[in-house]
């Protein structure tokens, strides 16, 4: 339990030290909350599908948890680097037990990115329809955060260096985000474009952030709750099992 | 009562067609220290990673305080400490926060933890700096962090990989004071590396020398001065291993390293 908890403690920390880091990373969904919020506004209005900023604030919520969730696994990578893993690695404490630490350590941070981006999406403008259900949209958060921190340990622990970085950047963390239905509606897509976002765990991250914040849900509630509790076990294993493999 | 802290027998890794360790085996008795010399690739950090369960053998057997590392890899870990060779720190913590987390890790009670937290960034002078983060230490007080957090806890085996690289005279000092006195007073076994004979001598009770992943001489300082007629430890080594200079390719933890060195500057 100690372990768990000195390794949750020290992502935060690093999260919170990092100031530059954490700022820097607003500006990317801030770019396409207002951007394509403000930008798209009135072709969405013309389509009638109502308010577009209202529509896409979930949706940005659940990319910067995707980002940060995904970069805290990857993260992994840099402490293989500068040798910090071989520290936790070599400690009396089983693998998957540091696993855990980390990947909660990770999933904290980006459950407080998510918020910072839901509060800066206030401010822009969106407006939950029922302040009530907003709690729910926290545990959407947090199962997504978990999820892609599974999945970002896995792929920390494959690689060896940065060079696979931007590989992992364009073919997998940019289609999740971009075939989540983030930016667009799921209802009546191409057959392809359907099933890839239903083979996206974000999908149901995102769709549950909506059914939380506006009221508006594609696949119901209790489809995102069990995708998403489904897809948190699976990574969080997998991550476990290739982080049990490290060898230095 | 167990005898043998360390036993290796046939332990041989291999990469590819490369062979890094080959066939080597040797024991280390408790409360012996042992040091493990060799030219630059020789394979001993390859030795050290098999010894404490970060590599998996090609083949032979390890066996630590009687347990095999590769079967029960957490109760072995509990039975050593290690420093290791490169840095391990975590530099956006502080010093003391550094220790702390190691203190967590090898379940050291709370209360033992804060006493020889104080005690060992006292003896290594590292006290006054505790709340400062790692990444503005210079290399000499990393590398003394370092091995202050290695005996925060007790281990039965301590692993010192060339533990006083890039260290001052003072510190050296310090250090094998210390690991002679743990050695002395709590009957800690030691498995060391260096690239400095004179260390080796003074603080070793027997040594084996290995060169392409081949153990090529094993004894006393004595003994190995004897078997090689030479006066001097480094005499010993460089009759036993030549006076070729090895190569030693860089992995890509050092080039990215280097990497992050351009950018900070």
């Amino acid at each position: 339990m100690g372990a768990i908890y000195i390794l949750w403690l020290r992502e935060l920390k690093r999260y919170v030290r990092s100031r530059a880091q954490i700022i820097a990373s607003l500006a990317q969904p801030m770019l396409y909350l207002l951007v394509l919020g403000f930008g798209l506004g009135p072709v969405f209005q013309q389509s009638g599908n109502g308010s577009y900023l209202q529509f896409v604030a979930p949706g940005v919520v659940g990319m910067s948890i995707l980002f940060t969730a995904i970069f805290s696994g990857i993260g992994l990578l840099f402490d293989r680097q500068f040798g910090f893993l071989k520290e936790t690695l070599v400690a009396p404490v089983p693998r998957i037990i540091v696993m855990i630490g980390r990947t909660l350590g990770g999933a904290t941070v980006a459950m407080i990115q998510g918020t910072l981006i839901f509060v800066v999406c206030v401010i822009a403008g969106f407006r939950p329809v029922n302040w009530a259900t907003v709690p729910l949209a926290f545990v959407f958060m947090a199962l997504t955060a978990i999820v892609f921190c599974g999945l970002g340990t896995a792929i920390g622990s494959l690689l060896q260096d940065m060079q696979g970085f931007q590989l992992i950047m364009n073919f997998i963390v940019m289609p999740i985000f971009f075939l989540s239905g983030a930016l667009f509606p799921l209802t009546n897509l191409p057959k392809i474009l359907d099933i890839a976002t239903k083979l996206d765990p974000l999908s149901y991250g995102v769709d549950g952030l909506r059914g939380a914040l506006i009221g508006i849900t594609h696949y119901g509630l209790v489809t995102n709750i069990s995708a998403l509790g489904f897809a948190a076990v699976l990574f969080v294993a997998i991550g476990g099992y290739f982080f049990s493999k490290i060898q230095i | 009562m167990l005898n043998t802290m360390i036993r290796v027998q046939n332990l041989t890794k291999t990469y590819g067609d490369f062979t890094a360790v080959n066939d080597i085996s040797f024991a280390v008795e408790k409360g012996e220290i042992f040091a493990f010399l060799g030219p630059n690739g020789a394979g001993k950090t390859t030795t050290i990673k098999m010894l404490t369960t970060l590599l998996t053998p090609t083949s032979g057997k390890v066996e630590l305080a009687g347990i095999d590392p590769m079967v029960e890899q957490t109760k072995a870990r509990q039975s050593f400490g290690i420093v290791f060779q490169d840095p391990s720190l975590d530099a956006e913590l502080t010093a003391y926060e550094n220790m702390e987390l190691h203190g967590v890790l090898y379940h050291v009670p709370r209360k033992v933890r804060l006493e020889r937290i104080e005690k060992l960034l006292q003896l290594f002078e590292l006290w006054d700096k505790r709340d400062n983060y790692v990444k503005e230490f210079s290399g000499g007080m990393r590398r003394r962090l370092e091995i202050a957090r290695g005996f925060l806890h007790t281990p039965k085996i301590l692993f010192l990989d060339e533990p006083t690289l890039g260290l001052d005279p003072q510190s050296r000092n310090q250090l094998w004071s210390h690991v002679k006195q743990q050695n002395e007073t709590e009957g800690v076994t030691v498995f060391l590396t260096t690239h400095y004979m004179d260390e080796a001598e003074r603080v070793a009770h027997r040594i084996a020398i290995i060169d392409h992943g081949k153990i090529v001489a094993q004894g006393t300082p004595t003994e190995l001065k004897t078997q090689t007629q030479t006066e001097s430890l480094e005499d010993a080594f460089l009759a036993l291993t030549g006076s070729t200079i090895r190569d030693e390719k860089a992995g890509s933890a050092d080039q990215m390293r280097q990497f992050a060195k351009m950018w900070r500057k």
